[in-house]
């Protein structure tokens, strides 16, 4: 099915993705064995549930749908894992567990699990538990729901491990974890306006950091003055931003918009620090990406661990990647026939030219059915998740 | 993809049509190339509204762009140009009609009845605050979807029209301002309305789209067009606060 969000958790040591069917995958990262101790861990199937079933709202007799629009880890306690998940209206969260020991020897009812008949209990036993093969159980813990009249589209977890903010198109909500029935509510204008105050109170942006919120603005206190010799019908469509990321150390924040990726300095909200052209050569084919809906794909950024590296996606399976000291850029690209196990990918190369060279791909043959939305970054080491349509690729980077 | 020498604004604007010759020519098919994106962004526009839930990013993203697609014909005379050949009928409800710009220069002489869109801007202006002439002036600021489902090259009878237009016009607002379900007002209720009101909001939002985010989109929006800005952002002067916290059960 067509995977519609992918995240690592803190460690890195799993990574859960979400898909249209409101299933969720997580994988977990094997750990390095003496006989192959040189290999990195590769990622295996640690989990599969079904998050969300689609349902039927009879009030306002509309059909919501059971895909996963983001999966957010919660920061690990113990040996279970938790995470929230959520479709367009309801979160939850889930606890993930193993469970390697089974207790036998019920008192009240037979190993299949049938209440015993009264006069058959002769005796009291202590149950005693037996090993059993492992297994891995999802268990819903808690339900949020009826909290949005739009859709849900972004979630982000607070670093006191008990409260979290969900967001649609018009509003913000504040849960406590343990706390279904009841939610703080942020009504905003229009789409999304986040106050990141002014420079007076530079104090109380970094209150703000922790929420981590992608969202999805049409005007932010961040802006950038718009160049009038390039405005075109499009120009609001494609600065729409699709995506916010936070620098894991805090100072910097990356927004994706259709065409660029822009690092902002907290500090700063006049204009970006750094500007990435992602796919440039798209900007004359606005009409028709307009008319083929392209021009509303959301992609998806995101960091690396040392926040020196960001990435993102574009279409015909291309990924992108700029180092940001370097300022050197990659295409990549995410597909069965560029990518053996193992294999070195190529880096890909656009021709914006009218003459193509040899290996590159013209602007016209981009497939743009292709498209990737949604990628993540592990938070210590250079790997990388990339969600192709409904194929997930793991790339890590070679070590001589 | 395209036929060279269109849509300047679309592409990267090499296309220089600097020139009387040159601009005289390309004028007409940059018109044409702009109301097919207008046609295109009605038909986007109403495909939104028969979903019951309509993604709302989306559905202000392509009203922003009607809007601007407008705001430019009114600009660059288009559309005076053809109110110069209206009978002066000032009515409020006449709505644009899409085969007006696509009209060879032979039919419009023949004097056929146009409805006139000289006073667009203005009449918006000071409807702005009106609830009763809402849907007026989102009448005009949107053409008429049913319109675009005929042939557009068929010389309609603008009065006909009108009824057509504004029915149909309605019924998508409609839809759209009923989105704001009325869970949301209940649990809006005990709110002060005079501060927030989630209603107008919402309606002014999706069936005036330069009322709901004047200010916000102020650097995004046409150089040219201050006017109007200028008078919503007084409107909202009283919004002046734009995040209201509100706890909710």
């Amino acid at each position: 099915d067509i995977i519609s969000t992918v995240e690592f958790n803190y460690t890195g040591d799993l990574l859960a993705t979400g898909d249209k069917g409101g299933r969720v995958v997580i994988f977990q990262r094997e750990r390095e064995t003496k006989s192959r101790p040189l290999s990195r861990g590769e990622y295996d199937v640690y989990s599969t549930f079904q998050s969300h079933e689609p349902e039927f709202d009879y009030l306002k007799s509309l059909e919501i749908e059971e895909k996963i629009n983001k999966i957010r880890w919660l920061p690990q306690q113990n040996a279970a894992h938790f995470l929230l998940s959520t479709n367009d209206k309801t979160i939850k969260l889930w606890k993930i567990s193993k469970r390697d020991k089974r207790a036998e020897g019920y008192n009240l009812k037979d190993e299949d699990g049938r209440l015993r008949e009264p006069f058959r209990v002769t005796e009291l036993r202590v149950p005693t538990l037996k090993p059993m093969d492992l297994m891995v159980e999802a268990s819903p813990r808690r339900i949020f729901a009826n909290a949005h009249t739009y859709h849900i589209n972004s979630i982000s977890v607070n670093s006191d491990y008990a409260t979290y903010l969900s967001a649609d198109d018009l509003r913000i909500n504040l849960w406590h974890l343990e706390v279904t029935n009841r939610s703080f509510s942020i009504l905003l204008k229009l789409v999304i306006d986040v106050k990141f105050s002014n420079t007076e109170n530079v104090g109380s942006c970094k209150s703000w950091r922790w929420f981590h919120v992608e969202l999805c603005v049409l005007s932010a206190v961040f802006e950038e003055p718009e160049d009038p010799s390039s405005r075109s019908f499009f120009s609001e469509i494609i600065s729409s931003i699709s995506d916010v990321k936070f620098s894991h150390g805090g100072r910097y924040m990356m927004t994706r918009d259709y065409l660029s990726v822009k690092v902002w300095d907290l500090n700063m909200e006049k204009r970006p620090v750094e500007t990435y052209q992602v796919h440039e050569y798209l900007r004359s084919k606005l009409c028709s990406l307009y008319e083929n809906d392209c021009i509303f794909d959301k992609f998806e950024c995101c960091w690396n661990g040392e926040d020196s590296t960001i990435m993102t996606g574009s279409y015909n399976n291309f990924f992108r990647t700029f180092e940001r000291n370097t300022h050197r850029d990659t295409t990549l690209e995410a597909s069965r026939e560029s990518s053996k196990p193992r294999a070195i990918l190529k880096p890909r190369k656009v021709c914006t030219t009218g003459k193509r060279k040899k290996d590159e791909i013209t602007v016209d043959s981009l497939d743009f059915n292709k498209k990737i939305l949604h990628t993540a970054w592990h938070p210590t080491e250079n790997i990388i998740a990339v969600a192709a349509t409904n194929n997930l690729y793991l790339f890590q980077e070679k070590i001589n | 993809m395209f036929v060279r020498g269109l849509k300047r604004k679309c592409f990267d604007g090499e296309e220089d049509i600097e020139g009387t010759l040159a601009g005289i020519k390309a004028i007409p098919s940059y018109n044409l190339q702009r109301q097919s994106l207008l046609d295109m962004s009605l038909v986007k526009l109403q495909l939104c509204h028969m979903l019951v839930e309509p993604n709302l990013c989306r559905s202000v993203l392509i009203a922003n762009t009607v809007r601007q697609i407008q705001e430019e014909m009114t600009q660059d005379g288009t559309w005076q140009m053809i109110n110069t050949q209206s009978t002066g009928q000032a009515s409020l409800d006449r709505l644009v009609s899409t085969d007006i710009l696509c009209r060879s220069s032979r039919d419009q002489a023949e004097g056929k009845h146009v409805p006139g869109y000289g006073t667009f801007s203005k009449d918006f202006e000071t409807d702005q605050a009106q609830d009763g002439s809402e849907t007026m002036s989102t009448a005009s600021s949107v053409q008429a979807p049913r319109n675009l489902q005929s042939n557009v090259w068929e010389m309609e009878n603008p009065q006909e029209n009108k009824g057509n237009f504004q029915k149909s016009l309605d019924q998508i607002f409609e839809t759209l301002e009923n989105k704001s379900p009325n869970s949301v007002e209940d649990l809006f209720s005990e709110v002060d309305n005079s501060y927030y009101d989630l209603d107008t909001m919402l309606t002014g939002m999706m069936s005036n789209t330069k009322m709901g985010h004047c200010d916000s989109l102020e650097t995004f929006s046409s150089p040219t067009n201050t006017a109007s800005n200028s008078n919503c952002k007084s409107d909202l002067n009283d919004l002046d606060h734009i995040v209201e916290i509100l706890v909710e059960s």
